[in-house]
């Protein structure tokens, strides 16, 4: 079996150039402490502000904002601001953000949808889209009015950007010095497959991945990264090697007359040994019927969903950080003289609605706002460091009376939504925005508020928000449990349920997919907390 | 200083490729819904977009979800009255208060909508017909040329010969030729003078110069005034035009028996004829010629609307038709299609001089002749048309009785060579 769990192995080398400067602060001279920031003269004349943005201004902007961003000390990639057209930037929703994607129906759905509701003036069109790669680069939409422009380079140009470079999650599980270049390989590749094996077989195992997109990552073990060279020069070896592997499950010669009691042993062994919790890493390197093309195509998907994985951690914090720092930062430039009042108001305006937290039963209520959570708990931990009060010193011994840059950049850097809310929500901030907890139990008739924001709730309903925003209790808990490697080679998820939640019903559907790619049967089996297989599904082979 | 980029003209339409595999993947609905369009629709909303209507079911792409059940905890922001113990009814569905998740085209639970763009509605409308007997309008045996000049050429006809170039160039080579000899004659005939008004100049120089004098003279005079290599002429070239224009004559018997319904009928089957054409030529003719006893050339108007009465005689339209052909659209501008509808109801003497006509007059002149019967009994029209059809590749005969049978029948009239009906 060893040369089983070696293949379980990515071979695929770490590009990440120094895994031990990791969080090191890299830059010399950056401003690290709120107390060395250097407050500049007075500029004698703020800078132009006519209605449209021209080339020149925008420059203009950028390179006050620039300044006033390394005052704070903000680390980021090297800026590439593009302007694009409003139907760039639907081309660039409907390709989850990225300029560049290998093609697929759903994106075109996705961009139908996406027009249809923008036409009907149903929707507004997001005022940028910032992309994690290295340089970063900043969509500024062409329609937006010069103070836009200018909103939309501190937000995303120096606020996502630093958030990019300095968080550990997007440090540890993407590179953005490749993302581009994988991303062009993939589409090339797709393309190049969609050539030779036809449209719909590459679409059918397209289809198949994107059902198991939010399966396809590793959670606790960190992945290698994603590299253009290593990829295209080992993709053929790994190909060969992995065909090779695969054979395993269809060996039917006796690995040698072994004894009586090993034989034994060998029967009562599973495989895999250990439940998986990566299902496309798992298809990719077992599925046994899968063409060498299709593990590739099943190992970009993978690849691309593992790069968003951070994103859909750090919802809250990503979009507060980008948002406390163009407040901060073009209010630092108001204050230094560079901004007229009319620009301050309109991009004021904007921001106002960007953090508005519309409560429960509002008409508009969709759930918690990222922009308002994040951003109010960042300027929180500012005021925590700068004015705190009793209750702030009894909560945050640690934080308080301390320097804000130092304490928000720690947070930014070493934390995800689940831990940053667990450490840093604050009880000011749960009565300002009333945050109350509900139990809702389906043995029971009635839903309970089982905590409000006073004395007794605060660490409850603190709990309760930050565990909503784990990925792990939002998404169902799917694992590889077994394959029956004696008999139909039919495979066997688990499904653990999380305090009792059952799967919905779409399941039936994504097993067929899962089934499709296995090219055996697949079984599903949904337990609860005890262990007991409550629901089971199946999908026989597809021919 | 890093520069801003202006990606506006580039990447446009970078969607495209999705869009088309959406399309492509939902070929059937959207053929079905095409089709429906096509039989509900007002004939001059023909060429316009369609919303396309998808269930939901057919494009969700399924992920591994939570189901309601079991318990959970969530936190919302807002509270109002609740204190810690209260008990609240579950709001239906059991999403907890929330607003439910948006679905992604903002139609709730129904149908997937989209626009079909008129571009798409009309490519998926016209899918896999083509004209008949295409091939001949292909550029290759297009037979009508057109001569361009195209600057000169050193050899042609003399009727080409340009010659005002050809003596420039004679001009330039005689200059040229002659350039060492003339400027030697004039450094010897300066010697000349120099030597005469010399006193003292002796004979025999004076003679020796003259000599070569004279000769370098004949040796100019021996540089040909035109050379054949000076001559050019205009060169013409023959560039092949592919015809496009064609002319749709429209013929419809507007006698007694061709009630509302018969004649609406007619319309779509020339309305899809027409926009069928607007595809393939650039500039397209339509001449209406309606009948009953006699034939006239009418407006859009008046062919549709007009009522008139009284008996038939066919062949009346094939004549005018024939001869407007002949004075107003030659063949060889003119891609000539014919489109006949009537019920079949003919004065019965004249059916066999209908297919005398088309057979020797008006199918040698037409790419395609079509004829559609509105009604379903067959009479001698139909018996006669039928027995040349046989004969004839360029004509082609249908029966239709109600709207949703155009369709078809143009499909069927128009089907690409080759492919399955």
């Amino acid at each position: 079996m060893s040369k089983k769990t070696a293949v379980l192995i990515d071979e695929t080398p770490d590009l990440f150039n120094d895994p031990a400067a990791d969080l090191a602060i890299t830059a010399a001279n950056r401003v690290l402490r709120a107390a060395d920031i250097q407050t500049p003269v007075r500029a004698a004349q703020a800078l132009p502000a006519p209605n449209d943005w021209s080339f020149e201004l925008i420059e203009r902007y950028h390179s006050v904002i620039r300044a006033t961003a390394q005052r704070y000390g903000l680390d980021t990639y090297p800026n590439q601001l593009e302007i694009i057209t409003a139907e760039q930037m639907m081309d660039a929703y409907a390709s989850v953000g990225m300029p560049v994607n290998y093609r697929h129906w759903s994106y075109g759905k996705e961009f139908i949808s996406t027009e249809k509701n923008y036409r009907r003036g149903h929707m507004g069109l997001a005022y940028e889209i910032v992309i994690n790669a290295n340089p970063c680069i900043s969509y500024l939409m062409e329609e937006n009015t010069l103070a836009m422009q200018a909103l939309v380079i501190a937000h995303a140009a120096y606020g996502h950007n630093s958030f990019f470079k300095g968080n550990y999650l997007f440090r540890m599980w993407t590179d953005a010095s490749s993302i581009i270049d994988y991303l062009v390989y993939a589409r090339n590749y797709v393309t190049e497959c969609e050539e030779r094996h036809g449209l719909d077989a590459v679409e059918q195992i397209l289809d198949s991945c994107h059902a198991l997109m939010n399966h396809g990552v590793d959670r606790y073990r960190r992945p290698s990264k994603l590299s253009l060279a290593q990829e295209q020069t080992r993709r053929k070896d790994r190909e060969a090697y992995a065909q090779q592997q695969v054979n395993d499950l269809w060996r039917t010669l006796p690995q040698k007359a072994s004894k009586a009691s090993d034989k034994l042993a060998e029967e009562s062994k599973r495989f895999p040994e250990e439940p998986q919790e990566n299902l496309l890493y798992f298809i990719e390197k077992n599925a046994p019927l899968l063409e060498p093309w299709q593990r590739e195509v099943v190992r970009i998907v993978r690849k691309v969903a593992q790069y968003f994985y951070p994103q859909r951690q750090t919802q809250v914090m990503n979009e507060g950080w980008a948002t406390f720092w163009h407040h901060h930062l073009l209010n630092t430039m108001y204050d230094d003289g560079h901004l007229t009042d009319g620009v301050m108001i309109e991009w004021l305006k904007s921001h106002t609605n960007v953090v508005f937290q519309p409560p429960v039963g509002h008409r508009a209520y969709s759930g918690i706002n990222p922009y308002a959570l994040g951003f109010a708990m960042y300027t929180d931990i500012k005021r925590i460091c700068e004015k705190p009060t009793d209750e702030d010193r009894a909560w945050f011994p640690d934080v308080a009376g301390r320097d804000w840059l130092e304490v928000i950049n720690h947070a930014m850097r070493n934390f995800k939504d689940e831990s940053f809310i667990g450490q840093y929500l604050s009880p000011k901030l749960m009565r300002d925005f009333r945050f109350f907890s509900i139990q809702d139990d389906e043995a029971e008739s009635e839903m309970e508020v089982s905590a409000i924001h006073d004395d007794a709730g605060y660490r409850k309903v603190r709990e309760a928000l930050s565990r909503q925003y784990d990925l792990g209790h939002r998404e169902p808990n799917i694992q590889v449990w077994s394959v029956n490697l004696r008999g139909d080679r039919a495979l066997t998820l688990r499904h653990v349920q999380h305090n009792n939640r059952p799967l919905d019903d779409g399941a039936q559907e994504v097993l067929k997919h899962v089934a499709r790619l296995w090219g055996f049967g697949v079984h599903l089996e949904s337990a609860n907390s005890a262990g007991e297989v409550k629901k089971r599904w199946s999908a026989a082979a597809q021919s | 200083m890093q520069q801003i980029i202006d990606r506006r003209l580039a990447g446009k339409n970078k969607s495209i490729g999705n869009r088309e595999r959406f399309l492509r993947r939902h070929k059937e609905q959207i053929r079905e819904a095409v089709k429906r369009a096509v039989d509900g629709r007002g004939i001059r909303d023909m060429a316009q977009g369609e919303d396309i209507h998808i269930p939901k079911r057919d494009i969700s792409e399924p992920v591994f979800g939570h189901g309601h059940g079991g318990s959970r905890e969530t936190v919302h922001p807002g509270n109002q009255d609740h204190l810690r113990g209260d008990r609240i009814a579950r709001p239906k569905g059991g999403a907890g208060g929330r607003g439910g998740k948006a679905s992604d085209s903002g139609e709730g639970d129904d149908d997937f909508v989209f626009h079909l763009s008129k571009e798409e509605f009309m490519q998926v409308f016209f899918d896999d017909l083509a004209l008949p007997n295409l091939a001949r309008t292909s550029i290759a045996e297009t037979p009508e040329f057109k001569t361009h000049r195209a600057g000169y050429s050193s050899d042609g006809t003399p009727n080409n010969l340009h010659v005002v170039r050809s003596m420039r160039g004679a001009i330039g080579r005689r200059i040229a030729l002659g350039g060492e000899s003339r400027r030697e004659l004039h450094r010897l005939e300066a010697q000349l003078v120099a030597l005469k008004a010399d006193a003292e100049h002796q004979p025999s120089d004076l003679l020796m110069l003259e000599r070569e004098i004279t000769a370098l003279r004949a040796r100019l005079k021996n540089i040909p005034y035109l050379d054949p290599i000076d001559l050019r002429y205009r060169s013409r070239v023959r560039v092949p035009m592919p015809t496009s224009k064609a002319v749709m004559f429209c013929l419809m018997d507007v006698s007694g028996s061709m009630d509302e319904g018969r004649k609406d009928l007619a319309k779509r089957f020339f309305i899809l004829l027409y926009l069928f054409l607007t595809r393939h030529y650039e500039k397209i003719d339509i001449v209406f010629i309606r009948h009953h006893t006699q034939a006239q050339e009418v407006d859009e108007q008046n062919f549709f609307h007009a009522t008139e009465t009284g008996g038939t005689v066919v062949s009346s339209a094939l004549v005018l038709m024939e001869e407007i052909a002949r004075t107003r659209y030659p063949t060889s501008e003119w891609n000539i299609y014919g489109a006949q509808a009537s019920d079949g109801d003919n004065w019965h003497h004249d059916s066999g001089r209908c297919r005398s006509l088309l057979a020797e007059k008006i199918l040698p002149l037409c790419r395609y002749f079509a004829y559609l019967q509105v009604a379903e009994e067959e009479q001698n029209l139909w018996d006669e048309y039928t027995a040349l059809s046989a004969e004839t590749k360029t004509l082609a005969i249908r029966k239709a009785t109600d709207a949703a049978q155009i369709y078809p029948v143009f499909r069927d009239l128009f089907k690409k060579e080759g492919s399955p009906a």
